[in-house]
């Protein structure tokens, strides 16, 4: 039986297709059997990230209505024997899917894969409760900005209220050198003010664009340093014990300038 | 200022950096949020402050408010509680006050 992981934040444009895509294709790297389901009704995105746009016949709500069966709706991926797509629907309403229409879904797809990865719109009405009706895990995206920390604390509390204990942590889009700065809120600041364990934090990277623009998730990219925050996270998720990244940057000028003053 | 603090100034290490800022600023605004969230939790402190406090007073129950007030830089809780009668230390006789 395999496990049901959400992956939110609230606040929008933070990350989440992204992290839904690259922890998929991490996984499925791995040797695991892993379906990502794409519950952002209206505003399809998870294909173009992974690439599979050309391929889609049949979505979710095709699925949640009867007009056609589970299996006819997934997408295989490309590269992985084990990966597979359940598209949003584009055209029709949110209220085409019910929470229970995602129970039922995700208990069949468990059945069958070791991960059932949700990609959650943004937001906190029906499409998030959608989202989370099935899943057993939360990972909640936040970038280090105060209005994304916000959101992510409010939707760590809507988390617990709905039984879903012990959401995990990502930090995306952290620039190592304003962190050092001191005009940027660093991972030690953000675990303390949202109290929640992490599970990982990725840099901001321009590979991340250019992977989207090719629809090739980056964390097959071995160059790419958001890539190889993917596939730690995604080890992490399997129980293996990996050390964050080193994300340090050389000696900053007030450093060199301090030593040569003879402080420190 | 000496030089060092100025260096630190100068190359945004000091409490004013924008990022002690943003946590300064998020701190507060999560005891509202999270207080906003979740009025259960204002709720159960008032039942708890009135089960400790009747240990050593009889107070209006109905009267009695707790809440949230900000200024600038804090947040503080707040509470009125009329105390219509006060136990003897010793806790035997009540006597009344007004
Ligand atoms: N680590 C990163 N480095 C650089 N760019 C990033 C990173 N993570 C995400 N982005 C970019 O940020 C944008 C938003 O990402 P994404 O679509 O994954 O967010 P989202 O949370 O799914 O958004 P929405 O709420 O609209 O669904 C994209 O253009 C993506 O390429
Ligand atoms: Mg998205």
């Amino acid at each position: 039986m395999g496990e049901v992981i959400v992956i939110t934040s609230g606040k929008g444009g933070v990350g989440k297709t992204t992290t839904t895509a690259n922890i998929g294709t991490g996984l499925a790297s791995l040797g695991y059997k892993v379906v990502l389901v794409d519950t952002d009704i209206g505003l399809r995105n998870l294909d173009v990230v992974m690439g599979l746009e050309n391929r889609i016949v049949y979505d979710i709500v095709d699925v949640t209505t009867g007009n056609c069966r589970l299996k006819q709706a997934l997408i295989k991926d490309k590269r992985f024997e084990g990966l597979y797509l359940l598209p949003a629907a584009q055209t029709k309403d949110k209220s085409a899917v019910t929470p229970e229409d995602m129970k039922n879904l995700t208990g069949e797809l468990k059945a069958e894969f070791d991960f059932v990865i949700i990609d959650c719109p943004a937001g906190i009405e029906q499409g998030f409760k959608n989202a989370i009706a099935g899943a057993e895990k939360a990972i909640v995206i936040a970038t280090p900005e105060v209005s994304a920390v916000r959101d992510a604390d409010r939707i760590i509390g809507l988390l617990e209220a709905a039984e879903l204990r012990e959401p995990k942590l990502i930090v995306n889009r952290i620039r190592p050198l304003m962190v050092k700065k001191g005009d940027m809120m660093g991972i030690e600041d953000m675990i303390d003010i949202l109290a929640i364990d992490l599970l990982g934090v990725v840099p901001d990277d321009e590979s991340i664009v250019v992977s989207t623009n090719r629809g090739e998730p980056a964390v097959l990219d071995n160059n790419s340093r958001a890539g190889e925050a993917y596939r730690n996270i995604a080890k992490r998720i399997t129980g293996q014990q990996v050390p964050l990244m080193n994300l340090e940057v050389p000696d900053g000028l007030l450093h060199k300038f301090k030593k040569l003053l003879g402080f420190k | 200022m000496s030089l060092l603090d100025f260096l630190n100034r100068f190359f945004g290490k000091d409490n004013t950096t924008s990022k002690n800022v943003a946590k300064e600023r998020l701190r507060l605004v999560l005891v509202h949020d999270r207080a906003n969230v979740s009025p259960q939790l204002l709720e159960s402190l008032k039942e708890d402050l009135i089960k400790v406090i009747s240990n050593y007073m009889e107070i209006d129950e109905n009267a009695l408010e707790v809440n949230l007030d900000s200024s600038d830089d804090s947040v503080a809780l707040v509470a009125n509680i009329p105390v219509v009668r006060m136990k003897r230390i010793n806790g035997e006789v009540e006597e009344k006050i007004g």
